[in-house]
């Protein structure tokens, strides 16, 4: 079975449906590329794989659990899905290793030495092994951001989501993170990322999905599917951003 | 006709302005304890609670931030016997006094909670944390971090705002002068005096305040 599916859903903000029947299959390891014009439903689709959005019909399962419904084990299925966001979002009154033990000490009720110890493997990881005591705000965008990557890798997620994780930073930062990203997907984590990155998801996704209207348009191999789009609304958009 | 400063008419009644002293002190620390943890409780029900709760909550601020306080300490103490609840002049006191810091705090913790961004709430949610933990670990320690000072400000206003409670015979500090200018009549030098001590104990009480934010309030 896949390890997330999402199966013909459905999602409106009051009249305005958002969401307009969206399925896709992601297995253990892809790295799926999710593009799209400002609007598509592409950040909606993201936030209700990991429950932070309801959807009004359909079904998404990711690790075998059920995400809609009323008595979606949510706490559960976080523990398996990541997410990182544009904003970072990291904790302003926190260390970087603090920020990262969070998660563990409090959910998993993970001993604090041991941690610790998740911290600086993950922080290693990222490349900020020599961050670990530093406030968020001494540190970079580039640099926060790849803190809030190992704040979700500290959890052993099995699928990691990603909203527009560089489009805050400034352009000279955006590639430490990508390099990040590029590394997890080498390792073999399942990604699920929206990007506008498009060389970034041609190089390093798995799969890529062209979102429009609040459903998957066009989708396929990314490299096949840049060389040759199908629909005029894909070849107006890869044309558009050039 | 002049008037003869004559302070060591206090002299003899030391002792009563040292109980009236303590009496302030610890009024006001239980009730800024106690009130925090109400106004807590309150901030986090009005921006997290269900409705009905969050709407209670709002009727409580609004009832205390728009009353006197010296009219709420009457109406418990000399309001509730009425209905069969009789209580001491001290406790009273203590009620009164958290009831109302309780409704302050409130509303100045909600401004720190509505501060915190909500994509810090979706980040612990994301993490797994329930909402619980969420508000524990993320929201308050941040809004408390926003907030100190405006409440800081509050606990002080409220320690020399306590001097009220003499009003129901409750033995704080202004009970005490009130009582010895009454045996020795010299209210200039009684008044004088307690003023000061307030002076000093407000000057205190901000320092304190201070070492415990430096301390243990990180703004990051
Ligand atoms: N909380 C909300 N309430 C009402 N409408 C919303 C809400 N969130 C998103 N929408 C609408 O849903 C649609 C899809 O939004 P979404 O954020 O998923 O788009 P997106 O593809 O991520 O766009 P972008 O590239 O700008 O991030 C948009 O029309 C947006 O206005
Ligand atoms: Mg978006």
């Amino acid at each position: 079975m896949s390890l997330v599916s999402i199966r013909d859903v459905r999602k409106s903000y009051g009249d305005v449906e958002v969401l307009k029947g969206v399925s896709l299959e992601v297995e253990k390891g892809d790295v799926v590329a999710i593009i799209g014009r400002s609007g598509s439903g592409k950040s909606t689709l993201l936030r209700c794989i990991n429950g932070l959005e309801t959807y009004q019909s359909g079904a998404i399962l990711a690790d075998g659990i059920e995400v809609g419904g009323e008595h979606a084990n949510l706490r559960e299925l976080r523990r398996h899905v990541g997410m990182v966001f544009q904003q970072f979002n990291l904790f302003p009154h926190l260390t970087a290793a603090e920020n990262v033990m969070l998660a563990p000490t409090v959910v998993n009720k993970t001993p604090k030495k041991e941690a610790r110890a998740i911290a600086a493997e993950v922080l290693a990881k990222v490349g900020l092994s020599e961050k670990m005591d530093a406030y968020p705000s001494q540190l970079s965008g580039g640099q926060q951001q790849r803190v809030a990557i190992a704040r979700s890798l500290a959890m052993r997620p099995k699928v990691l989501l990603c909203d527009e994780i560089t489009s805050a930073l400034d352009p000279e930062l955006v590639n430490e993170v990508l390099r990040v990203v590029e590394q997890l997907a080498k390792e073999g984590m399942t990604l699920i990322l929206v990007t506008h990155e498009m060389r970034f998801a041609r190089d390093v996704g798995t799969h890529l999905v062209f979102m429009h209207h609040g459903k998957v348009h066009e989708s396929g191999a990314p490299k096949a599917v840049f060389a040759a789009p199908q629909t005029p609304e894909l070849q107006q958009f890869v044309s558009g951003i050039g | 006709m002049t008037y003869h400063l004559e302070f060591s008419a206090l002299l003899p009644y030391w002792q009563d302005l040292a109980w009236g002293l303590w009496f302030t002190v610890v009024l006001t620390v239980v009730s800024t304890v106690a009130g925090i943890a109400v106004g807590t409780l309150g901030a986090s029900a009005r921006s997290f609670g269900p409705p009905w709760l969050s709407g209670l909550v709002r009727v409580y601020v609004e009832l205390i931030r728009n009353t006197p306080f010296i009219v709420q300490l009457f109406f418990i103490f000399f309001g509730l016997p009425a209905l069969g609840l009789k209580l001491s002049e001290t406790t009273a006191a203590f009620i009164a006094m958290v009831v109302n810091l309780g409704a302050y705090s409130t509303e100045i913790i909600r401004a720190g909670i509505d501060a915190v961004p909500k994509g810090h709430i979706e980040a612990g949610v994301s993490l797994a944390m329930t909402r619980l933990e969420v508000l524990r670990y993320i929201v308050l320690r941040q809004a408390f971090a926003k907030i100190y000072p405006a409440l800081s400000s509050q606990i002080v206003i409220v320690m020399l705002g306590s001097a009220v409670v003499s009003q129901i015979s409750a033995p704080d500090l202004t009970y005490a002068a009130n009582f010895i200018q009454s045996r020795n009549f010299r209210a200039f030098e009684v008044y004088f005096v307690v003023a000061l001590i307030y002076l000093v104990l407000s000057i205190l009480l901000r320092y304190l305040l201070r070492l415990i934010g430096d301390r243990f309030v990180r703004v990051g």
